[in-house]
């Protein structure tokens, strides 16, 4: 199951890097959110895959998965919604000022504004 | 008494929650801001005092026992970085109040501004590696937003560079602790280090300390990895710039310093090979922007790149000296970088202009303001009475004791070439028939210079009362030496 997994994270890596290459900004955008999503699977991954009960404490139940990387994903992802809004808005206000969203035509320097 | 080392976080924590409800009573945000900051410095000079007599503090959080709560560590280096944070922090807000304008005022600046010195003093004291990761993203998120705020053109342009590149070194962070979860199964750092010690750092956990070094590296502008730096930090106001300047990449530094030390230094060959190259290739760049540039800004902003070099050259090397060396160095840097950047602020405050052609002669009639300059550059080069000399000269001493006879001469050669970048500025900027600028009436620099000079007489202070500060310093760098002493300290064995 780490295998397949490890597969999968691997193609969202790929998907998340390409387009993080791209020139337009809001493909961009959607790499890291791509990215954090392949992120947080990797965290679920490297945790480990066994078979046991979710994590409740209830009578009986030996064997529970690990909590550690569930609560460690749960930060990560809030953490990375916020950037990603605050991201989100900086684009759209760029876009206002700058009218464009070629991430070329992004460059220059501070002699011509 | 024993919560003291969460003081540092929880003060401008509260501060800045409590700010957000002034926003529009700009009078209250500076009385409140300034209070705090001054309360955050004398708070941090006491730990660091109790540090010295009691030795590492720490404090398991909720009283979860070490390795499975979160634990803040307090050890010499991480309470001296606290409190020239602080010192930073409190001099940065007082140039902040002349300097920044009502508009940026009036839209949390201040929260801001605090928040990222929660950030920064938080990911000095934490002691989980996850913690660490949330504290960056504390000061990051805090970064962002200081970064755009005021958003001219300018500021949008190169705040998306940064974003970007800060998130995804973010993810590289949470990546690369997946992956060393799965090899020891914890956060602790002391548990961690005692874990890869018990397995002896087979290959495996060399490549997560080469995977660290790229995480920290693009937050502490490493070489290959420093080409966000000079675009972003010519973007936002001066004073946002000193406090970037001078914390944000001595974050990645210090998180460098802290991995290399206490969790990968059994099998250092390949480490710090790649660590000592990259330092000298992160001084040559960083001198190379530093010449070429003929704008002020610019000339200062290449020189943090050199500083993380010299720091980072004398991690690798692992000696006593050049820890003891970093260290003081380290502190050196984040004062005088803050000077600096204070100070070309008054000096672009005056002219208009950070073109080094369109400024001359200023020495006539702001004599005050050469001087404290001409002053920094020397420190900032390292001329021996001031702050710059002990650390370099310890860096070097630990280069030829090692035998990087290369890159010991490289940092030799790194301060004559930053003295002759910085005294460009000074030959051609304060030198010089005097010129007169438009808007000069209107630059308050009596004011403004006091921070720069508080901040220069502190640095004085560091390198006249060298001996007096040593003991803390080599207090320091001996946990960085025998990191047995960090994890006995936070595993109470």
């Amino acid at each position: 199951m780490e295998f397949l997994m490890s597969i999968i994270v691997g193609i969202i890596f790929m998907a998340a890097t390409y387009l993080l290459l791209s020139k337009s900004l809001l493909r961009v955008i959607v790499g890291t959110a791509v990215l954090s999503h392949g992120v947080h699977l990797l965290l679920l991954t490297m945790g480990g895959l066994k078979k046991g009960a979710p994590p409740i404490l209830k009578e009986g139940l030996t064997s529970y998965v690990d909590p550690l990387p569930q609560a460690l994903i749960l930060t990560a992802i809030v953490i990375a919604f916020g950037v990603t809004s605050f991201l989100l808005v900086m684009a759209f206000r760029a876009f206002q000022e700058l009218r464009t969203d070629d991430m070329d035509q992004m460059r220059g320097n501070d002699q011509h504004e | 008494m024993i919560n003291f080392l969460l003081l540092p976080i929880l003060i401008p924590l509260i501060t800045g929650v409590i700010l957000i409800f002034f926003s529009k009573n700009i009078i209250a945000q500076r009385w409140i801001s300034g209070i705090s900051s001054l309360s955050t410095i004398a708070v941090s000079a006491i730990l660091v005092q109790k540090i010295r007599q009691d030795g590492i503090q720490t404090l398991d959080v909720s009283s979860w026992d070490a390795p499975f709560g979160i634990t803040l560590v307090s050890d010499m280096l991480s309470a001296l970085l606290v409190l020239t944070t602080s010192i930073v922090a409190c001099t940065t807000l007082i140039y902040s109040f002349r300097s920044i304008g009502q508009e940026r005022e009036r839209f949390y600046y201040y929260p801001c501004f605090n928040f990222l010195i929660v950030g920064v003093n938080g990911a000095f004291t934490t002691g989980d590696i996850f913690n660490l990761f949330v504290f960056f993203e504390v000061m990051l998120m805090a970064s962002y937003a200081l970064i755009v705020l005021g958003g001219t053109k300018i500021q949008l342009r190169e705040s998306i560079k940064y974003l970007l590149v800060n998130i995804i070194s973010s993810a590289l962070f949470v990546i690369t602790v997946a992956y060393l979860y799965s090899v020891v199964g914890t956060l602790n750092m002391a548990h961690i280090s005692q874990r890869i010690s018990e397995v002896d750092q087979p290959g495996i956990i060399t490549v997560i300390a080469i995977l660290f070094l790229v995480v920290f590296g693009l937050k502490g502008a490493v070489f290959p990895l420093s080409f966000w730096l000079p675009g972003s930090y010519n973007a936002p106001p001066i004073p946002v710039m000193a406090l970037f300047g001078a914390l944000l990449t001595k974050v990645g530094v210090y998180s460098i310093m802290r991995t290399y030390t206490l969790l990968f230094y059994h099998d250092t060959g390949y480490t710090s090979k790649i660590l000592a190259t990259l330092a000298i290739l992160s001084i040559i760049f960083g001198l190379i922007g530093a010449l070429a540039f003929a704008d002020i800004k610019k000339i200062i902003i290449y020189n943090i790149i050199v500083a993380v070099g010299v720091i980072l050259f004398g991690i690798s090397v692992m000696t006593t000296d050049s820890l003891t060396g970093s260290v003081f160095y380290l502190i050196h840097d984040m004062l005088i970088k803050t000077t600096l950047f204070l100070l070309i602020g008054i000096i672009i405050s005056i002219t208009g202009t950070s073109k080094l052609q369109e400024i001359s002669g200023l020495i006539k009639k702001y004599p005050g303001l050469a001087w404290t300059f001409f002053l920094s550059a020397l420190s900032l080069a390292g001329i021996p009475p001031l702050s710059g000399f002990i650390g370099k000269l310890l860096i070097v001493k630990g280069g030829f004791e090692a035998g990087n006879y290369l890159g010991a001469a490289i940092v030799l050669i790194s301060s004559l070439l930053i003295l002759l970048s910085i005294m460009k500025i000074f030959i051609n900027g304060f030198w010089g028939t005097p010129r007169s600028y438009e808007g000069e009436k209107k630059a308050s620099v009596k004011t403004l210079m006091i921070a720069p000079i508080i901040l220069i007489i502190i640095s004085i202070l560091l390198g006249v009362g060298a001996q007096a500060v040593y003991p803390y310093i080599s207090q320091a760098a001996e946990t960085l030496v025998k990191p047995e002493i960090y994890i006995d300290a936070v595993l109470k064995e």
